[in-house]
């Protein structure tokens, strides 16, 4: 690897050592601002490093993404700010930011020689708190301690709302969700809410962020419980208060899982979104006719097993099949409407398609899956195109092999008839949602309904998808897989090294290594928790695209993923602009989403899972920089503590909290980190 | 030589390399960034560059000349080097890669190779210009300093 790190001129412990009065160093702010640059451009990079440090930043710079994670993982608090090139060799900038935005939570600008709309706007729909235009100027990089600022003032407000969030919170469930009964979650929060009663102002901050500051971190088993909670909650009924009292974990606040569900959602969605491109890719097939609804069921635990037990479906995306199909009553026709016009309604997103769509033919384009997940079937070239991308270094996911070869033809059948049923339900699921305002769905669901939409959607003769249910199917099984889901992690170990792209470094492995992932895929399952299940499916999704161009057997399944997506989107669209109305300054920076206790996931648990056999490097790495991660307190007890070990946290918070007290309550009631993604047209 | 002179002729030179359109605004932020710390901060840069978009060029050569001509991949590295060259300002350079991209985009074969014959000479004219320029620089540094 060939890339040059180095702390400008300080040594990091030279740096740290110097902010060590907080007074002096608010003083100084944003002097020390610590920055990390990625560009694999070394005259750029050069040049930007330069002006950094002539803003008197600390500056670390990178030539690869991948190493950028590695650094940032290390250190989880070691830097401010990250500043990263759009187009990348080893990994699309996007898609770094996307890291960036789950696992640190750090604000990210982007920069290229691109200035097309489109570009620019999946800056935005990524989560980027910036776009800048190269070449950059040294007067766009003096002001970027503006985002970070922005950005712990969110985090710091979410924070001191989660506790009379929560009569909010109850309010608006209640109308969403008639059977809402928050009185087991009251009593878990009564003693917070008392506090902010009986407290001062002041006194009621400290204890609020003292309550609330600690970082979550998110283990394997933890995020199992998650997921069991909203599996068993139903993706309509999904929400944070539930999805808490289910749970049951001491200690464990309603904006931990309401940050962790809508980072779910999003890796739903994504997964969801890549399973239609590569539908739409291939050439329509006819719809399987009588489809199977009915004997899904039964094929469902007979299919998945058997593909399980083939090697084909990662036993854990099985066991969530299953629980999804037998969760979900078999769809009815309604749905296709309610699918179809959503998917018009995203129209909006064709002329997105144009903007990127001179690349997309192929395979090799890098860029970032587009933004708006699920939506219709004309993204699903450039989306291909990325997928393509980022699935080839996965490699040998299980879709590729169900590329090859009839006995994936007929996994992929037999998968594709057991995700009808499960489709179905997911659609249904997902009308209702829709139908509920504001209220956070299918985010969980839309995995599975993937390749269920597109069985769906053949059925109601929407000509879309073309072999790519099948993969999707397998693919989002294989994806859920890796997910760590409620389900028994035991049986990733038992599938097939290569089925999975489980990848324990969340996204960077499973950009570049095929081999690292075939490892890590039996051992980890799931293991570095969520993030791997984001980059799984990603991952996963994008093998479907290379596995489809071979395929094209006689399968049909449509689009109706775009539908299950479409809904997914529409969901998110809806909570979205909830959460924006309400967090003023959230920008792109939703994900970072004002809530301290982010999850953060401990790859600790991996070893312990007993999977131990060869965890590659990647996995060894990120376990070590995961079990660092354990629980971050973002604030301290002292509330001034915005820019631990750097900037004049007290003067700092001061700042924010006189602002604060000028910014009404916000609702921030929704489950949302505030992800604007979905509704912005293009 | 005359100190006075040689400053004068850097500054004439200079003038000129923007007059001429071979500089822009982007080089002149090249200089404001060095200093004392840095001191060949220019020279540095432009050695990187030339050096590293060597690279580059290799890869658009490479990829004209195979068949089918594969515009994507054409694209991306004229992107990439279209990038490097104007973050040090080369004005004329980059402006002859989106013409270069132009082409590429329209999948004009002819116009692709033309134009990256425009590139490749105007990149080698500025490099001739930049060696001159910055040696001189160079030379009324030292006799500054003497």
């Amino acid at each position: 690897m060939n890339f040059s790190c180095g702390r400008g001129a300080m040594s990091i412990t030279s740096s740290s050592a110097a902010w060590k009065p907080a007074d002096a160093v608010a003083d100084q702010f944003p002097a020390g601002l610590r920055v990390l640059v990625v560009d694999d451009d070394p005259t750029c990079l050069m040049i930007l490093e330069k002006m950094l440090r002539t803003c008197l930043y600390e500056v670390t710079k990178c030539n690869r993404a991948e190493t950028a994670l590695s650094i940032l993982r290390e250190n989880k608090n070691g830097f401010d700010v990250v500043i990263s090139d759009v187009h990348m060799p080893d990994m699309d900038g996007f898609k770094l930011l996307e890291h960036i935005g789950l696992e640190m939570d750090l604000p990210v600008i982007m920069m290229s020689a691109d200035d097309g709309k489109h570009v620019v706007m999946k800056g935005v729909t990524h989560g980027a708190c910036d776009y800048l235009i190269k070449p950059v100027r040294i007067e766009a990089l003096k002001n970027i301690w503006q985002h970070v600022v922005r950005k712990r003032k969110n985090e710091w407000k979410e924070f001191e709302q989660s506790g009379s969030v929560e009569e909010g919170d109850r309010q608006l469930k209640q109308s969403e969700d008639a059977d809402y009964s928050s009185s087991a979650n009251e009593g878990n929060w009564r003693g917070s809410k008392k506090r902010k009663d009986d407290e001062e102002e002041t006194d009621e901050r400290d204890d609020t962020s003292t309550l609330k500051k600690p970082r979550v971190v998110w283990s394997v088993e933890l995020h199992q419980q998650f997921v069991a909670a909203v599996n068993q909650l139903g993706i309509d009924k999904a929400v944070p208060k539930k999805i808490l009292e289910m749970m049951n974990v001491p200690g464990l606040t309603r904006e931990n899982v309401a940050s962790h569900l809508q980072k779910y959602r999003l890796y739903l969605r994504r997964l969801s979104g890549v399973s239609q491109h590569q539908s739409n890719l291939n050439p329509p097939f006819i719809s399987p006719q009588g489809a199977t609804f009915g004997p899904l069921s039964s094929l469902n635990g007979l299919d998945l097993q058997a593909l399980a037990a083939t090697g084909q479906l990662p036993t854990q995306s099985l066991a969530r099949l299953q629980a999804a199909g037998l969760g979900r009553p078999t769809a009815k026709s309604s749905i296709p409407m309610t699918l179809v016009d959503q998917r018009n309604t995203f129209s909006f997103e064709n002329p997105k398609l144009r903007f990127g769509g001179q690349q997309q033919q192929h395979m090799n384009n890098k860029q970032q899956i587009n933004l708006l997940h699920g939506i219709p079937t004309n993204m699903e070239p450039k989306q291909l195109d990325n997928l393509q991308h980022s699935g080839q270094s996965i490699g040998n996911m299980n879709m590729q092999v169900a590329s090859h070869g009839a006995q994936n033809n007929q996994n992929n059948s037999l998968l594709m008839q057991m995700g009808q049923p499960q489709s179905r339900g997911q659609v249904l699921g997902d009308t209702t949602v829709s139908q509920s305002p504001g209220h956070p769905s299918s985010m969980g669901q839309p995995i599975l309904s993937n390749g269920m939409a597109a069985n769906f959607a053949s059925r109601n003769g929407i000509p879309e998808n073309i072999g790519g249910p099948s993969y999707n199917t397998v693919s989002q099984a294989s994806s859920t897989l890796n997910l760590p889901l409620n389900f028994p992690m035991n049986h990733a170990s038992e599938l097939p090294g290569n089925s999975f792209p489980l990848e324990s470094t969340p996204g960077i492995s499973s950009f570049s290594s095929k081999g690292v992932f075939q490892d890590v895929s039996s051992e980890i399952k799931g293991s570095v928790g969520f993030m791997l299940g984001y980059d799984i499916f990603n991952d996963l999704n994008q093998h479907k695209t290379q596995s489809w161009e071979l395929q094209n057997v006689g399968m049909t399944f449509d689009a109706p993923q775009h539908s299950s997506s479409l809904q997914d989107d529409l969901h998110i669209m809806q909570s979205v602009s909830v959460q924006q109305g309400s967090t003023v300054q959230m920008n792109g920076h939703n994900r970072s989403a004002a809530i301290a206790s982010k999850a953060m996931f401990s790859a600790g648990d991996i070893k312990e899972h007993g999977n131990a056999q060869n965890v590659n490097q990647h996995l060894n790495n990120l376990v070590d920089n995961a079990r660092r991660v354990k629980s971050e307190r973002i604030y301290d007890t002292s509330p001034a503590n915005l820019f631990p070990d750097h900037f004049g946290q007290e003067d700092l918070m001061s700042a924010l909290l006189k602002q604060q007290d000028g910014i009404g309550p916000t609702e921030n009631e929704f489950d949302f980190d505030g992800y604007s993604i979905d509704n912005i047209p293009v | 030589m005359d100190r006075n002179r040689l400053q004068h002729q850097v500054a004439c030179m200079r003038r000129s390399l923007f007059d001429q359109g071979y500089l822009d605004e982007p080089f002149i932020q090249l200089e404001e960034l060095q200093d004392d710390a840095n001191p060949n901060f220019v020279q540095e840069i432009v050695t990187l560059f030339y050096s590293d978009s060597a690279r580059l060029i290799q890869n658009i050569e490479h990829a004209l000349n195979s068949r089918p001509i594969d515009f994507n991949k054409l694209d991306d590295y004229m992107h990439q080097f279209k990038g490097s060259s104007s973050s040090i300002g080369a004005k004329k350079v980059t402006n002859e890669c989106t013409v270069f991209r132009e082409h590429c985009s329209a999948e004009n074969a002819e116009g692709c190779i033309r134009s990256f014959q425009q590139v490749k000479q105007e990149y080698a004219i500025l490099r001739r210009k930049l060696e001159v320029y910055l040696q001189m620089v160079g030379q009324a540094a030292v006799s500054q300093t003497a």
